[in-house]
């Protein structure tokens, strides 16, 4: 029988997660709370003697210090209301995990099939309240309904029942159906074939549901499949598979589809694969202009790219995004994205070890008052629950989380963009040969190694490629478990050092049918038998088996003759791996349960089958009334607006919640300054701790810019990348991109009737990505598409803005060359690198004043390329006190900032800016606030004045004030006046209030 | 006095700070750093007898699902070591015994907390009498603290710091809790407090956030055992060994070496000299 062990804390102790959960309550529902008080509950359903569970609750369970424990006795008292949350069966619970391999210790012997420990916390409520509140607080607070049941009992109730009633989320499997596999009709109509793909949420459009029904009709697959005794109807196992194989979200159809563009003179052109034509040209074409320079590894094949770091190892990136999940479950899309990228790198050549993540997350305002379509969580849950999941996944797993952004808009309340990077290194040479490459030789083992399969994450590659909707599936959402992995990435590394294995890889979306799918592609075939799979819980399909989406997982291939030594030591590392088959050279990938084929596809049907889409693309530049600019005579009001805008405004509150520093070679942190506080620009990190050689990893987005033209906005984040890792002192001599888009649905159809538009933007920015990468020697190293960021409830529609997220990875030779952004001392020279024009369209300025605007910020690509290499090498001079990059807000948001960090003022003048364009448009709005790309504000000790200036002759620069003692930021206006004075104590104030509280 | 000094990081099952904290043990002068995952001690093929310095650093053990450190404090109290007739246990308390030094960093010294090595009054390891619970903040923080040294403690790692140290702490549960008054009194009385979260100028301890990043009872960071030889901190000596780790370093004129290593440097001068 099921025991509860309760485990509360004393009450003089003070209980920091109830005073949080009281906060909330208090600030997001308005609920008067007088008390929360919190107690852990751990059901443990084994057979255990009364003295382990006793050991089990006084020693593992309880810290005696602060805690007190009952076993099958309540702990809780005084209170109004009880609300107890815990999982719903069959999601990860890591504390249960744990609880359990605690009591194994204890006892010396494993649980029992069926055996396990549950956990739920109990929130005790004192406070006037209706049952409604409560029940509210449980729904919109304590609870995600999708993967936690919940239970509200008044203090009366409670006392009558005897405490809480124990309750064992196992997962009860009804009858042991013996793996079912159902054969499926598609000899049927266009209707029904649309049906059969809409309700298994296989994303199937009718013209790939077609295909698939032609491919079975074919009388040489008839006669293939019967050799294997199989129908001439696809089996459940088969269609999923294919579905997972083909769906937006593993095969990028949209990037590999057939466009059929027109701009706005009228000029059409037919583009195939706008990856092809764009991205992997882009690659091709940069690293043939760097000819014996080249830097590039390993590109776009693999999980991650490589790209060299210096003789003895190279580098790994890759960013994915966990946008869907995320919007379901913030906590655990964003914990299953940031560990999920992690595998990236490591499941990349022949596996990294991971040096840092990157996050930058895409929300509506935290703060949104209006209503909500109903399957919607509001952008603060999401905020939350997101920001905790990357803290639990990064931090738990020792991987330091250097760099991000957080960017508001409010069609991001449609889906929330999640974007996790990680990057890894490698021994240049493993064991003799280049680390980046691998390969599969037929009779190869198949090992499969981490968690179980459960039927968590089915469907997370196809209900990611439909928009979020009131039916999207719940089983697609599920918890991380970083130490899971953790233990599975220390096996595995030191598995790679002694050769055990040959290949590996991540499983991801799509599960084993995508991994081992991947790598059938390899050698050409796989026989795999799913039925030796470890199952979190019996009753599994094979469907479910070969397509789940269970975390913490590698596929390897092992040559048999190490298999003995591999499998040795995972079990020494307690890691769970399994043989599940071997690699062939059969052309099928055929798959078995037990002695019966559930599966018999031919991989080059699985990988070529499906034809390009065709998609229409028309442009037409979309016109906003052009504001009038309003020059006032003091325009302190609106920096200081500005400096508290969501967008601007400083997320330290967020940051310091992530370890930046962890694994020792953190150069250039987050923050900087006297104070610790101000906003760097790039992280500068050393993966070597006895070397000085750095790396150095920075981003741009800029989504708002879509809105005038996305040609623009790619642009721009581009430049803004480049310019914020050059400001820090990145080498452009080893610099690499990688691109991530989300877009909104660009498909023309009846739910998108703009869907020419929406793919003529990608059109542009693609084009930019190629014009831009190209003429910064940008090779692209890898990237990510996700296609479908709509929310649609057959009512509303909400479609985020096409965002492209921009990293830049790279190199400085010497980190003690690193600059930051603060000013350092009294009297040293201002200057601004480049040019300031009439660009606010799109500027977070003009949103301000509510208005869009059209003259979106143009990249000048060659003037600005030459003077950042003529600014690097200031860098590597030591010339160079600060640097700060204009962005957000241009100079007078990037001067406070800079003054705000150093604790030292400016004076500025205005009349020293340099100007492009019309002299007519030249006004001190625009001088302040213009968002012109490639712009840096630099100081300098003036005893390197002319060092600096003649290394930065020939370049558009110019010296605009000077670093003051008097803490203030004073800037001259064109007339001679001052258009901005204000103390920097009240300027940083401004910048840190908006966000601090959360 | 030994030929080889030798020193040990524990790792596995969540330590994260393992490469660091081995780098500081090199730079600090050991001869030898062994970085020991879990798994080769429980098996048996590397013996903590043969080390002179053992570091329990930090990280997130298990996740820290049932309480920072508890699960790994109930491994090494039941955990059998599979070729020998011994508990991780036994290995642990001869260690103690032979004299020598014992360095746990933020996991690591909640696991020194959680399994009774610190404070160990009286030599009765293995009884709990303080705790490191979340921080008031409520927060997980990755943030730089003053700690005031406190010259009268008996650690062997802190001779030589002058007024204190500046070094991050990165963590969720860093508020030390003792478990009575008597116990609070008795670190204070016997100095076993040995660094204490305090203004820049490392006057005063601190219960100002963030000055006092976690609400520690009486400011206490780090403390050690009646002789010196067992010391915890909340806060990461590893993490700054060299000028470059400081915030900072862009803006300060700072010595090359980090004020972390000085840690890592008496302990292996305490090796040399008395083991």
């Amino acid at each position: 029988m099921a025991h509860r062990i309760e485990v509360a804390l004393k009450d003089s102790v003070r209980d920091a997660r109830g005073e949080r959960i009281k906060r909330e309550i208090e600030h997001f529902l308005r609920l008067p709370v007088e008390r929360v008080r919190t107690i852990d509950v751990y059901t443990v359903d084994a057979a255990l003697s009364e003295m382990e569970l006793e050991k089990a609750a006084s020693e593992p369970y309880c810290d005696p210090v602060i805690q007190t424990y009952g076993i099958d006795h309540p702990q809780a008292a005084d209170f109004d209301f009880l609300v107890e949350v815990g999982f719903r069966p069959g999601v990860t619970d890591n504390v249960g995990r744990t609880a359990r391999e605690a009591i194994e210790y204890i006892t010396g012997r494993p649980f029992r099939a069926g055996e396990g420990v549950y956990t739920s916390v109990q929130y005790l409520i004192s406070g006037r309240l209706a049952v409604a509140d409560v029940e509210r607080i449980a729904t919109d607070l304590l609870c995600n309904t999708l993967i936690q049941r919940y239970q509200v009992v008044d203090s009366a109730t409670f006392a009558v029942q005897g405490g809480m009633p124990v309750y064992v989320p196992k997962v009860e499997v009804g009858t042991q159906h013996a793996a079912a596999v159902r054969e499926i009709d598609l000899n049927v109509s266009d209707e029904e074939l649309v049906r059969i793909s809409r309700d298994g949420v296989l994303a199937l459009s009718l013209e790939e549901m077609r295909i698939i029904r032609d491919h079975y009709r074919d009388p040489q697959v008839q006669e293939e499949r019967r050799k294997m005794e199989l129908g001439a109807k696809p089996t459940d196992v088969e269609l999923e598979c294919l579905a997972q194989t083909w769906s937006e979200h593993c095969k990028h159809k949209i990037f590999a589809g057939t466009v059929h563009y027109e701009d706005e003179q009228g000029n059409k052109q037919e583009i195939r694969s706008l990856f092809k034509s764009f991205i992997q040209r882009t690659t091709s074409d940069v690293r043939e202009k760097l000819g014996a320079n080249d830097f590039c590894l390993s590109v776009f094949k693999d999980n991650a790219g490589v790209i060299r770091f210096n003789d003895t190892h190279s580098l790994v990136f890759k960013v994915e995004t966990h946008n869907s999940p995320s919007a379901l479950d913030p906590y655990g899309g964003a914990l299953t994205g940031i560990v999920g990228v992690n595998r990236d790198p490591f499941g990349t050549g022949k596996g990294a070890s991971l040096i840092f993540n990157t996050d930058v997350f895409c929300f509506a305002d935290p703060f949104y008052a209006k209503p909500l379509p109903s399957r919607l969580l509001h952008p603060r849950r999401i905020f939350e629950g997101v920001v905790e999941g990357v803290e639990h996944g990064g931090n738990k797993s020792g991987i330091p989380t250097v760099n991000g952004s957080l960017v508001f808009d409010e069609r991001f309340a449609g889906k929330p963009l999640v974007f996790c990077g990680t990057a890894g290194i490698m021994p240049a040479e493993i064991n003799g040969e280049p680390s980046f490459e691998k390969s599969i030789s037929p009779g190869d083992l198949i090992v499969m190694t981490g968690g179980r399969i459960g039927k968590d994450g089915i469907h997370g590659a196809t209900f990611s490629s439909e928009e979020l909707s009131e039916s999207s599936p719940v089983s697609a959402v599920q918890i991380g478990d970083p130490i899971t992995q953790k233990r599975m990435f220390d096996f595995l590394i030191r598995a790679r050092d002694k050769g055990l294995y040959r290949f590996i890889t991540d499983n991801g979306a799509g599960g084993l049918s995508s991994s081992i799918g991947e790598m059938s592609g390899e050698c050409g075939g796989c026989r795999m038998d799913i039925s030796k799979a470890p199952l979190k819980y019996p009753g599994l399909n094979p469907w479910e088996i070969l397509i789940s989406e269970a975390q913490e997982r590698m596929s390897l291939a092992v040559p048999p003759e190490r298999i003995d030594e591999f499998m040795a030591m995972a079990r020494r590392f307690g890691v769970e791996a399994t043989v599940l088959g071997e690699f062939t050279d059969s052309g099928y990938f055929h798959i078995l349960f037990g002695d019966r084929t559930v599966a018999y596809l031919p991989v080059a049907f699985m990988h070529e089958g499906l034809p390009p889409m065709q998609l229409p693309a028309k442009w037409e530049p979309p016109r906003h009334e052009e504001p009038h600019v309003v020059v006032t005579e003091n325009l302190t009001a609106d920096l200081i607006s500005l400096l508290s805008s969501l967008n601007i405004c400083s997320k330290e509150s967020v940051v310091r919640r992530y370890d930046h520093e962890v694994q020792g070679g953190s150069v250039v942190k987050p923050f900087t300054g006297v104070a610790d506080d101000g906003p760097s620009d790039a992280a500068v990190v050393r993966p070597i701790l006895d070397s000085f050689e750095g790396v150095v990893v920075a981003h741009g987005i800029c989504p708002r810019y879509s809105d005038i033209d996305t040609y623009h906005m790619t642009a721009n984040a581009i430049d803004e990348g480049l310019r914020n890792y050059v400001a820090v002192g990145g080498s452009l001599d080893l610099v690499a991109g990688l691109d991530n888009f989300c877009w909104c649905d660009p498909v023309l159809s009846e739910k998108t009737p703009d869907g020419p538009y929406k793919m003529a933007q990608l059109v542009r920015a693609n084009q930019a990505l190629y014009d831009v990468c190209l003429a910064y020697n940008l090779p692209l190293i890898s990237g990510k598409d996700s296609m479908k960021n709509d929310f649609y409830d057959g009512g509303t529609k909400i479609s985020i803005p096409p965002t492209i997220l921009f990293s830049v990875i790279g190199k400085i030779e010497d980190a003690r060359k690193a600059v930051t952004m603060d000013v350092k001392r009294p009297g040293d020279i201002v200057y601004l690198l480049g040019k300031t024009g009439d660009e606010l369209g799109g500027s977070e300025y003009f949103a301000l004043k509510g208005a869009i605007g059209n003259k979106v910020p143009v990249v000048d690509t060659t003037k600005a390329y030459k003077r950042y290499q003529a600014y690097h090498l200031a860098v590597t001079q030591g010339l160079v006190a600060s640097c700060h990059d204009l962005s957000d807000g241009g100079l007078a948001v990037a001067a406070a900032e800079s003054a705000f960090a150093g604790g030292f003022g400016f004076g500025l003048d205005l009349s020293r800016v340099l100007w492009k364009g019309n002299e007519s448009d030249r006004n001190d709005v625009t001088l302040l606030f213009s968002e012109s790309a490639s712009r840096h504000l630099v100081t300098v000790h003036p005893e390197k004045r002319d060092e600096f200036e003649a290394v930065m002759s020939g370049n558009c620069f110019a010296s605009i004030g000077v670093v003051t003692e008097e803490p203030d930021l004073a800037i001259t206006g064109l007339n001679g006046s001052t258009v901005v004075k204000a103390d920097l104590a009240e300027l940083k104030e401004a910048w840190q209030k908006t966000l601090r509280e959360l | 006095m030994v030929q080889k000094t030798r020193a040990i990081v524990i790792t596995g099952n969540g330590t994260n700070c393992e490469r660091e904290a081995a780098h500081a043990c090199r730079l600090g002068g050991f001869d030898e750093t062994v970085i020991a995952h879990i798994s080769d001690l429980l098996a048996g093929d590397i013996r903590l007898d043969d080390f002179h310095f053992l570091n329990l650093t930090g990280g997130f053990l298990d996740g820290d699902d049932l309480g920072s450190a508890k699960a790994q404090a109930n491994r090494f109290k039941y955990a059998r070591v599979d070729e020998l007739a011994e508990h991780l246990f036994d290995q642990l308390l001869r260690f103690i015994n032979d004299g020598k030094p014992i360095l746990g960093v933020c996991n690591g010294f909640q696991l020194m907390v959680k399994m009774g090595l610190l404070p160990a009054f009286d030599g009765n390891y293995f009884r709990q009498e303080a705790t490191l619970t979340f921080n008031d903040c409520g927060r997980f923080q990755d943030r730089w603290v003053y700690l005031k040294n406190n010259p009268a403690s008996p650690s062997i790692f802190t001779g030589g710091i002058e007024k204190g140290i500046y070094l991050p702490i990165r963590h969720g549960e860093g508020k030390f809790v003792a478990a009575s008054t008597e116990a609070l009194e008795r670190i204070e009385r016997d100095n076993l407090a040995v660094l204490k979260y305090s203004d820049p100028a490392f006057r005063t301890p601190t219960m100002e956030f963030p000055l006092n990043p976690n609400g520690s009872v009486n400011a206490i960071a780090g403390i050690c055992d009646e002789t010196g030889r067992l010391m915890g901190l909340m806060p990461h000596p590893e993490a700054f060994v060299h000028r470059v780790n400081h915030p900072r370093w862009t803006r300060e004129n700072l010595p090359e070496e980090g004020d972390g290593l000085i840690l890592f440097k008496n302990a292996a001068e305490y090796v040399k000299k008395h083991l």
